[in-house]
């Protein structure tokens, strides 16, 4: 067997773990499971498109940087990207989930986020159709790193882009007062709002960092493989095994839980075949929900 | 006369959906179950009837040719079993964990039916399942009709047993599982075993559901069980009611009967070309009609009143939270 799954899990996993941040983040301070969040990540990647093409019409051709297969435009768009899902989210929980969530209903939240992810994921299909597109369809030399592993120019750029956002989002969590506010929210919300914690903006944080975050996943997706209306639907149950193995409510369980996801999706690619790699996070979820229900770095819930 | 005919057809289908919410009311509507993987015991319940009931192929394995009554108690058993052990891996946690698990046990039951070829046939499917008075296929009126007969008894059927089941002491255990956890096990009940069994039952009932169009039709392949297919009994069960079984078979009739007849329109009104499209926009329209209904009418046409969460865990977060949509 070759070491270049572990590449490839790696980046796999990175789509994963940033994807599930944001699962993770919704639920432990919003207290349900956000059906919608791969929905998110397939409006924040095809916004992201969007936006390339109409710098791509203004500006006409834009070289790319040194061996990347984007320039510049691809940056500026996914900020723009990442601005437009964290709205996505923000309205669509003031729209929908906020309403939902004041009747104290958990589980009827969750049932209006599986309305509201058939319906975004069906409006894409109805804007964009099914039809598969790139980014880019240029195609990159990988280059050998040694041991048989070979890796491209956008994919080291892209692995360095996922460090520098989960430090900046664990920094976040951990140095700021907004984060704090978070995580006291996230372990005992009535204690919390006595302390004076203000919840609105603290929920307002939540859906800015996940829907942003959901783009950037979706953006990798969209740079390595390709865009569909499907692509983040397709990662949802990825993203909540990585959620859960991490341990709910932990934003490094997430990532990590991401990582072990990707990595074993593709050393089964390797072993058993690609036609059954979504098993994979089925079957880790279940043997974390039997062995260690809390996940790897999860509290028991008080 | 053809109209007949289509109503026949029109409401067999209709009815198989409801049979479907049944199964879904009793663990939802009445447990408080959330399963959004329904498509996939659904299917479970399809291929298990098809493979005992399909004459021998050489292709696959088995085709056992069993009559189709086996084939149906086959699927109800396995249904069954698959949503026990799915309940048993999952219903000690908190109920989103169901949520995510049933999800999956769908994408995995999906993955099984488009791969292994030697049990379900991958991508072509299974077709020449034995259909009930399939000598009446000749004249399809008296076809559709007779089917239509069969499916009406199996729903009756099924209808009154879990209108009894609702009633009985057992059914009585798991409305007062889903009102009040704690006053229920303090009285000696174990709030897991009950769960289970309700979704054990509802699963052997979507899995008959399954059973009885495959059946009707006579031909299944992995395409009849994507998660749209959930979505639209959420969306049936919502409408009619969640807790009301007259509601699931009233609002599967009226929301299939909506999907239907909007289609009939989509393909009348858009060229060939654009029909992909219409049909996404379909979708977007049911989502959003799922959406609109549970904030102004949670409750449906017939759902008897305000649900209260599940106590317990839940319930600390549900006062905690309701603070939450200023």
């Amino acid at each position: 067997m070759s070491l270049q799954f572990v590449v490839d899990g790696l980046l796999t996993g990175s789509m994963i773990g940033l994807g599930a941040i944001g699962v993770t983040l919704t639920y432990s301070i919003l207290r349900f499971s956000n059906f919608a969040h791969g929905d998110f990540m397939a409006w924040g990647t095809y916004a992201t498109l969007a936006v390339v093409s109409a710098i791509g019409a203004m500006f006409g051709k834009v070289a790319p940087i040194g061996p990347l297969s984007f320039g510049w435009p691809l940056l500026v768009a996914l900020v723009v990207g990442m601005a437009f899902t964290a709205l996505l989210a923000l309205l669509l929980d003031k729209v929908l989930f906020s309403r939902l969530r004041s009747q104290g209903q958990a589980i009827i939240v969750v049932m209006a986020s599986f309305g509201a992810s058939m319906a975004l994921r069906s409006l894409l299909e109805f804007t964009f159709s099914s039809r598969p597109t790139y980014f880019s369809r240029a195609i990159q030399i990988a280059m050998p790193v040694g041991f048989g592993i070979r890796i491209t120019p956008d994919q080291i750029a892209l692995l360095l882009l996922t460090a520098v956002l989960v430090l900046g989002v664990h920094l976040l969590m951990t140095r700021t007062q907004t984060g704090r506010a978070m995580q006291a929210l996230s372990q005992n919300a009535a204690l919390a709002r006595i302390v004076g914690i203000d919840v609105a903006s603290v929920v307002r944080v939540t859906w800015i960092i996940g829907g942003a975050l959901a783009c950037v996943a979706g953006v990798m997706i969209g740079i390595l493989v390709q865009i569909r209306p499907f692509m983040g639907f397709d990662m949802l149950l990825p993203m909540f095994a990585a959620a859960i193995l991490g341990g709910i409510g932990s934003i490094p369980g997430a990532v990590l839980g991401g990582l072990i996801i990707g990595l074993a999706e593709a050393g089964a690619v390797q072993l058993i075949g690609a036609e059954w790699r979504a098993a994979v996070s089925f079957i880790i979820l279940m043997a974390v929900l039997f062995v260690r229900p809390i996940g790897l770095f999860g509290v028991r819930e008080r | 006369m053809d109209l007949l005919g289509y109503g026949a057809f029109f409401l067999t289908t209709a009815l198989i959906f409801s049979l479907v919410t049944l199964g879904l009311n009793l663990q939802w509507g009445l447990t408080g179950l959330f399963n959004v993987g329904l498509a996939g015991f659904v299917a479970i319940g399809a291929y298990t009837s098809a493979l005992l009931t399909t004459p021998d192929d050489a292709a696959r394995l088995g085709g056992f040719g069993l009559p189709i009554l086996v084939g149906w108690l086959g699927a109800m058993v396995v249904g069954g079993i698959a949503a026990a052990l799915t309940g048993m891996a999952t219903l000690r946690l908190k109920s989103d964990y169901l949520a995510i698990t049933t999800f999956g046990v769908a994408v995995v039951v999906q993955l099984v039916a488009l791969n292994a070829q030697k049990l379900t046939g991958g991508p072509f499917g299974i077709g020449f399942i034995p259909r009930p008075f399939g000598s009446l296929a000749e004249t399809p009126l008296l076809f559709n009709l007779s089917n239509l007969a069969v499916v009406c008894a199996v729903t009756l059927v099924v209808f009154f047993a879990l209108e009894h089941l609702s009633r009985s002491p057992w059914g009585r255990v798991l409305k007062a599982l889903r009102e009040d956890e704690r006053a229920a096990i303090s009285l000696g009940k174990s709030a897991r075993f009950y769960r289970i069994q309700a979704f054990a039952v509802g699963g052997a009932i979507m899995a008959l559901a399954g059973a009885l169009q495959a059946h009707f039709t006579g031909f299944i392949a992995p395409d009849n069980y994507l998660p749209i297919l959930t979505f639209q009994v959420w969306v049936m069960l919502i409408v009619g009611g969640s807790g009301s079984n007259l509601g699931a078979v009233i609002g599967s009739i009226l929301v299939w009967g909506i999907w239907a007849g909007s289609g009939t329109l989509t393909s009348v009104l858009f060229a060939p070309e654009q029909q992909a499209r219409a049909a996404s926009l379909q979708i977007v329209a049911i989502g959003v009609m799922l959406c609109v209904i549970l904030l102004i009418r949670p409750n449906g046409l017939f759902g008897d009143r305000l649900r209260r969460p599940r106590l317990g865990k839940r319930a600390k977060v549900a006062t905690a939270k309701s603070s939450y949509g200023s």
